[in-house]
C-alpha cells in the first residue's frame, strides 16, 4: 500500500504513473514529470510558491498528495504561455516588473489565473487580499498588483 | 517527499470508513489537509495509517430546513463562502471566512477539519457562537456533542480516537438578526491575536431579545461571554452596554506567546468585542 497507480490530466495531457503515497503533488510534478516550473518554498502551506490549479481551484500543491489528484485536472505554470507567446498575465508581469528573482512568480500566476477566471474585474483591494496568500521578498508587491489589474483589463477587452 | 511512511486508505463510503477506523491503530483522518499536511511534512505527526476522507461524497454539503442548518464536515471553506443558502441564514460566516487562511487554503480546507484540529480559529468559534451540535459516529454508535462539551482545550476536541465528525448543525437565528465579526492579526490570514463574533435579535421596542458573543484566540478554546449575554437582555445596545461587554472580554484568562503579551491580547479582546457587538446592532433589521 505504499505505491499507487494514478491517472490525471496535467495541462491537458493525460498522465498515468505509479507514485509512492506519501509524495506530494508538487514533488510528483517536479520529480516524476519534470515540470519544475512549480516551485517549493516552505512546504507547509504558508509561502504560496507551489500554488497551482486543481479542478479549477487554486491550491497549495505541497499540502496535497499526488494520489489525491487521481482523476483530477491539474494546471501548472507550464500550461500558461510559451517563451515566444506569453499569456496576458505573464506579459503583464513582465511589463510591470512584477518579478525579480522569480521564485514566487509561478504560484502568483496560478492563483491570479484561477481568480481572474471567476472575477474578471477585481478591485485593487481584492487583488491585494488574494495575493496575501503569497510571499515575495524582492518586489514589494506594488508591481504585482498593477500587473494583475492590467491582465484583468487585457482579458476583458481581448487587447 | 517530507512525511514519514504511512499506509494510505481512501474509502469511498461511510461503511468502509467505519470498518477501517475500527480496525486500524495509530490512524489519522485526512480532511482538507491544510493543517495535517504541514504537520506531516514537519513530522510533528507520524501515523501508521492515513485515512483520506475526501472521496466520501455524503460527508459534504449544506442542508437547510426551517428548524435546522446542517453542514457536512467535509464541506470546503470555499464552498461555505460561496453558499447563498448559508449567507441567508448565518451571514456571519461570510464575514468570518474572509479571515480563514487564504483563497488557496480555503479551496481545500473544511469546516469539519477546522473543528476537529481546533487551532484557536474562526470556524470553531462560530460553532460555539451558534450553540452548534457535533454529529459524531463511532464503533459505539452515533451521538451528538454540544458545543459546550466539544472544546476540551488547545487542539483538543471531544472526538474519540475511532470516531468521525459527520456534520455540524444548529437552529438558525431569525431572519434579519444582527451579526458582527472582528479580528486582529499581524498579517492577513495569520491566526488572530484576538477575534470576536456577535449575534443579536431585537424586540419591537428595540430592546435586545437574544444575544450571543464569542471570543477566540484569547484562551485556548473559544469563550462565550455568557454573563454579558444575559445582562444585555431587555436593554438597548447603548455605550454602557458596549463598555460592559468590552470590560468582560478584557477580564479573560488571555494567553501570552512569542507574538504578543497576555495584557496586549486582553486589550485587543476588548476592542474586537466592542466592534463586533456594535456591528451586530447596526446590521440587525428592525420590524417596521
Amino acid at each position: 500500500m505504499t505505491a499507487r497507480r494514478i491517472n490525471l490530466r496535467v495541462n491537458g495531457q493525460t498522465v498515468e504513473a505509479e507514485v509512492e503515497v506519501r509524495v506530494s503533488l508538487a514533488d510528483f510534478l517536479r520529480g516524476s514529470l519534470g515540470l519544475t516550473g512549480t516551485h517549493l518554498g516552505c512546504e507547509h502551506g504558508v509561502c504560496g510558491a507551489c500554488t497551482l490549479i486543481v479542478d479549477q481551484r487554486p491550491v497549495r500543491s505541497c499540502l496535497m498528495l499526488a494520489v489525491q489528484a487521481d482523476g483530477s485536472e491539474v494546471e501548472t505554470v507550464e500550461g500558461l504561455g510559451t517563451l515566444e507567446a506569453l499569456s496576458p498575465l505573464q506579459q503583464a508581469f513582465s511589463d510591470h516588473h512584477a518579478l525579480q528573482c522569480g521564485f514566487c512568480t509561478p504560484g502568483m500566476l496560478m492563483t491570479l489565473e484561477a481568480y481572474l477566471r471567476d472575477h474578471p474585474a477585481p478591485t485593487r483591494e481584492q487583488v491585494r487580499e488574494v495575493l496575501s496568500g503569497h510571499l515575495c521578498r524582492c518586489t514589494g508587491y506594488q508591481g504585482i498588483v498593477d500587473a494583475a489589474l492590467q491582465a484583468a483589463r487585457t482579458r476583458r477587452t481581448g487587447a | 517527499m517530507k512525511p514519514s511512511a504511512f499506509a494510505y486508505h481512501d474509502p469511498r463510503n461511510s461503511d468502509d470508513l467505519m470498518a477501517l477506523l475500527a480496525k486500524l491503530d495509530n490512524a489519522k483522518l485526512l480532511a482538507g489537509g491544510q493543517s495535517l499536511m504541514p504537520m506531516l511534512n514537519l513530522r510533528l505527526v507520524a501515523p501508521d495509517h492515513l485515512i483520506d476522507i475526501n472521496r466520501i461524497p455524503d460527508l459534504a454539503g449544506i442542508r437547510l430546513s426551517a428548524e435546522r442548518v446542517e453542514v457536512g464536515a467535509m464541506t470546503r471553506q470555499a464552498d461555505l463562502l460561496a453558499s447563498s443558502d448559508l449567507a441567508s441564514v448565518a451571514p456571519v460566516f461570510g464575514q468570518a471566512l474572509a479571515y480563514v487562511g487564504h483563497l488557496q487554503t480555503r479551496s481545500r480546507g473544511t469546516i469539519g477539519g477546522s473543528c476537529c484540529h481546533l487551532d484557536p480559529a474562526e470556524l470553531p468559534a462560530l460553532c460555539a457562537l451558534l450553540d452548534a451540535e457535533f454529529d459524531v459516529i463511532g464503533p459505539n454508535g452515533a451521538r451528538f456533542v454540544a458545543a459546550g462539551d466539544w472544546f476540551q482545550g488547545y487542539l483538543q476536541s471531544a472526538l474519540g480516537e475511532r470516531e468521525i465528525l459527520r456534520a455540524i448543525r444548529w437552529r438558525p437565528w431569525s431572519r434579519g438578526h444582527g451579526h458582527g465579526f472582528h479580528e486582529y492579526a499581524r498579517r492577513h490570514g495569520d491566526f488572530a491575536v484576538a477575534g470576536a463574533a456577535a449575534l443579536l435579535e431585537f424586540a419591537a421596542d428595540r430592546s435586545i431579545f437574544r444575544a450571543a458573543i464569542v471570543l477566540f484566540g484569547v484562551e485556548p478554546s473559544p469563550v462565550r461571554l455568557a454573563q454579558v449575554e444575559r445582562a444585555l437582555l431587555g436593554r438597548k445596545l447603548d455605550d454602557d452596554a458596549l463598555a460592559a461587554a468590552a470590560e468582560e472580554a478584557r477580564s479573560l484568562d488571555a494567553m501570552g506567546d512569542v507574538h504578543v503579551s497576555a495584557a496586549y491580547r486582553r486589550h485587543i479582546a476588548g476592542v474586537v468585542t466592542r466592534r463586533a457587538l456594535a456591528d451586530a446592532g447596526r446590521s440587525a433589521e428592525f420590524a417596521a
